[in-house]
């Protein structure tokens, strides 16, 4: 007898949990890949996420989510407990999050960085941080005496190969002689292992320290050690401000309100979403001084170009490791391209690993 | 790769520096460990030992209070393992891993106030001493006090278990709790007494991370070391002098693989970033190969509940 009574008080209890769940309010869920004090990377969707909030719309976040299988489990579980938007914000979800949108098409999926809209309910957005690689180049070839530059690369994926590449073409038009040296830690965070590579880069002589993973640690390591050095998705100049030349900000608040709004009013629809310097999603934090104001004056007017379209990252001939030919004289690369970036460019050091 | 002498001092001295954290946390753990206690909470009372060295010296200003602060709070939250298992008799495993979730967790949480602080210059000593001898300078000098004593600390530990009473005591709850017991020795005493000297040596490794390797606090900063410390105290058989050796080739090839990137070397990047967990493991298996010896550093009664019948 009592038994039936539980069965039947747990699937009223369930109908409830359903009901409740298709009248409840609003909600965007987050998924982030490192965590929120992290002040880079998932720090700046952080941002993101309190523009989101302070319109009064109900948010919710998991930080620190491994780019494997507990991805899956996380963004299924902010699916099934009634939210509406969920932005994923990192490459690594990528299949993840097209395999839940395939499950839940009422729901709404924003995945950062990625490339895969399998079903009508996914749109990827990403920046064009490479226009910001580009004027981090344009200063290294400038500032370095010792001709070798330092990137500490995070995973092989197209996102930081172009990274390193736009960097490289940069530097080699105001100085031929550069090399960039890199190292891959296979992290996109861990302060001491990030540190250590930029220790072994600057014995090994590069004397301006370029990074592709999120914390901190770089940029300070070359403080201590007297080399220049950029800061990562945020402005990281508190924590070595001789050494910062400028740091790559990630603006996300502003397309972040945008879609939420857009999917609590019915009117979100797929799309693939590249911005950059132009619509502000890739923002500079204030130069520094120490590299003049002849300097300052020159990347600031070839930012204005890159944000105009007036400059491209990509502009022709670029050739690849090996002499071909990848982008012809006077063309630049499209965005097909781009995405899909898995070579070197000429005057890059060593093989991407496979 | 230039190979002139001061560079290899200096590559030395960097490769010492980034091994300290496992050699603190391992060196704790082999005591708790060999005292019969199994605590997988290394990464958590590290992370903990991280933030509470940091957020002491905002506070305060002071880098003594710090790291001694640091310790404690390693201490403390050992603690909490101890009132479990010895006093609850909870299982050892499920029980440090807790201890490892809610570490990791508790840190976010008071850290919040802490993200975005530069920290503080950490003084290191005989500065003069490593500029001036070519080499040796760099291999022994221009550290901080932690590191030296980090680099004792093992000997210390070895001489410790072998020669004194306390050490034997330790060892023989480690080997038969009930023998032990039976001799009159508070078993359940001694085993509190090595989880919270575990607990203080993981809370340095943490605060030599926040206060000297990345002077800040960041989330998660510990980086996966405190399971790296564990490996090695198992790897190395138990053995002080090994986990030592142990800490070196990890941190050294962590290094070296990182200028093989550097210099260019063709060599698949994934291999070399493998080879420090590779080259550790290979190396403390051969010289731990004596399985007389192995018998007799383990602790039998590793990771078992005792309760004293009464």
């Amino acid at each position: 007898m009592y038994k039936l009574f539980l069965r039947s008080l747990i699937s009223v209890l369930f109908l409830l949990s359903f009901s409740l769940n298709a009248n409840a309010e609003f909600k965007v869920g987050f998924v982030y890949v490192g965590p929120t004090g992290d002040h880079g990377w998932t720090y700046q969707h952080h941002e993101g996420r309190n523009a989101v909030e302070a319109l009064g719309i109900k948010t919710t976040y998991v930080e620190s989510v491994p780019e494997g299988a507990d991805a899956e489990r996380v963004i299924r579980q902010l699916a099934q407990s009634g939210h509406d938007l969920i932005f994923t914000t990192s490459f690594g979800y990528m299949d993840p999050t097209n395999k839940v949108a395939k499950d839940f098409p009422n729901v709404k999926f924003e995945h950062a960085t990625g490339y895969k809209r399998e079903h009508s309910n996914v749109s990827t957005y990403s920046a064009r941080f490479y226009e910001g690689r580009t004027l981090l180049g344009h200063m290294a070839g400038k500032m370095t005496k010792t001709n070798t530059i330092g990137y500490i690369a995070s995973f092989p994926i197209p996102e930081v190969i172009r990274g390193i590449n736009a960097m490289t073409l940069a530097a080699q038009k105001v100085n031929p002689d550069i090399k960039t040296k890199i190292v891959w830690v296979f992290t996109w965070y861990d302060p001491g292992k990030e540190s250590e590579a930029a220790q072994a880069l600057i014995d090994q002589g590069a004397d301006i320290i370029m990074q592709h993973t999120d914390s901190t640690a770089p940029v300070q390591v070359a403080e201590k050690a007297g080399v220049w050095s950029f800061g990562q998705a945020s402005d990281m100049q508190r924590f070595a401000p001789k050494s910062i030349l400028t740091s790559i900000i990630d603006d996300w608040a502003p397309y972040y309100v945008e879609r939420s709004i857009a999917a609590r009013d019915g009117t979100w629809k797929q799309q693939d979403t590249w911005h950059g310097l132009k619509e502000g999603m890739v923002a500079m934090a204030p130069y520094n001084s120490a590299m003049g104001s002849d300097l300052v004056k020159e990347v600031e007017q070839l930012q204005k170009d890159l944000a105009s379209g007036k400059a491209h990252s990509f502009t022709g001939p670029i050739y690849d490791q090996k002499g071909d030919i990848l982008v012809a004289e006077g063309a630049v690369a499209d965005d097909g391209m781009l995405a899909g970036m898995n070579v070197y460019v000429k005057g890059v050091e060593g093989d991407i690993p496979q | 790769m230039s190979f002139d002498l001061n560079f290899i001092g200096i590559l030395i001295g960097a490769i010492m520096a980034s091994s300290v954290p496992l050699i603190l946390a391992a060196s704790g753990e082999l005591i708790t460990e060999r005292s019969g206690v199994l605590n997988l909470g290394v990464e958590g009372m590290m992370i903990i030992g991280a933030i509470s060295g940091f957020a002491l010296m905002v506070v305060t200003d002071n880098l003594f209070f710090a790291v001694v602060g640091s310790m404690l709070s390693g201490l403390i939250i050992s603690l909490i393992f101890g009132l479990l298992t010895q006093s609850l008799l909870t299982n050892h495993v499920a029980t440090g891993l807790a201890l490892t979730i809610f570490g990791i967790g508790m840190s976010a949480m008071i850290g919040k106030n802490f993200v975005g602080i530069p920290g503080k210059e950490f003084p290191l000593l005989f500065i003069n001493l490593k500029e001036s001898i070519p080499f040796l300078g760099p291999v022994f000098f221009g550290h901080s006090i932690i590191l030296y004593f980090a680099f004792g600390l093992p000997f210390l530990t070895n001489y410790f278990l072998k020669k004194t009473k306390t050490g034997l005591i330790i060892r023989a709850v480690g080997d038969s709790p009930t023998s032990a017991s039976n001799q009159g020795i508070n078993v359940t005493l001694v085993r509190y007494s090595c989880i919270l000297y575990g607990g203080a040596m993981c809370g340095l490794a943490g605060a030599y991370l926040s206060l000297i390797y990345t002077p800040q606090w960041i989330e998660n900063m510990t980086g996966g070391r405190g399971w790296i410390a564990l490996a090695l105290v198992v790897f190395a058989t138990w053995s002080p002098i090994k986990v030592l050796i142990g800490a070196l080739i990890f941190g050294g090839i962590t290094i070296l693989q990182l200028h093989m990137q550097a210099v260019g070397l063709r060599i698949p990047v994934q291999l070399l970033s493998a080879l420090p967990y590779i080259m550790t493991i290979i190396v403390l298996v051969v010289i731990s190969r004596d399985s007389r010896k192995i018998k007799l550093n383990t602790p039998t009664s590793l990771g078992q509940i005792f309760y004293k019948e009464k």
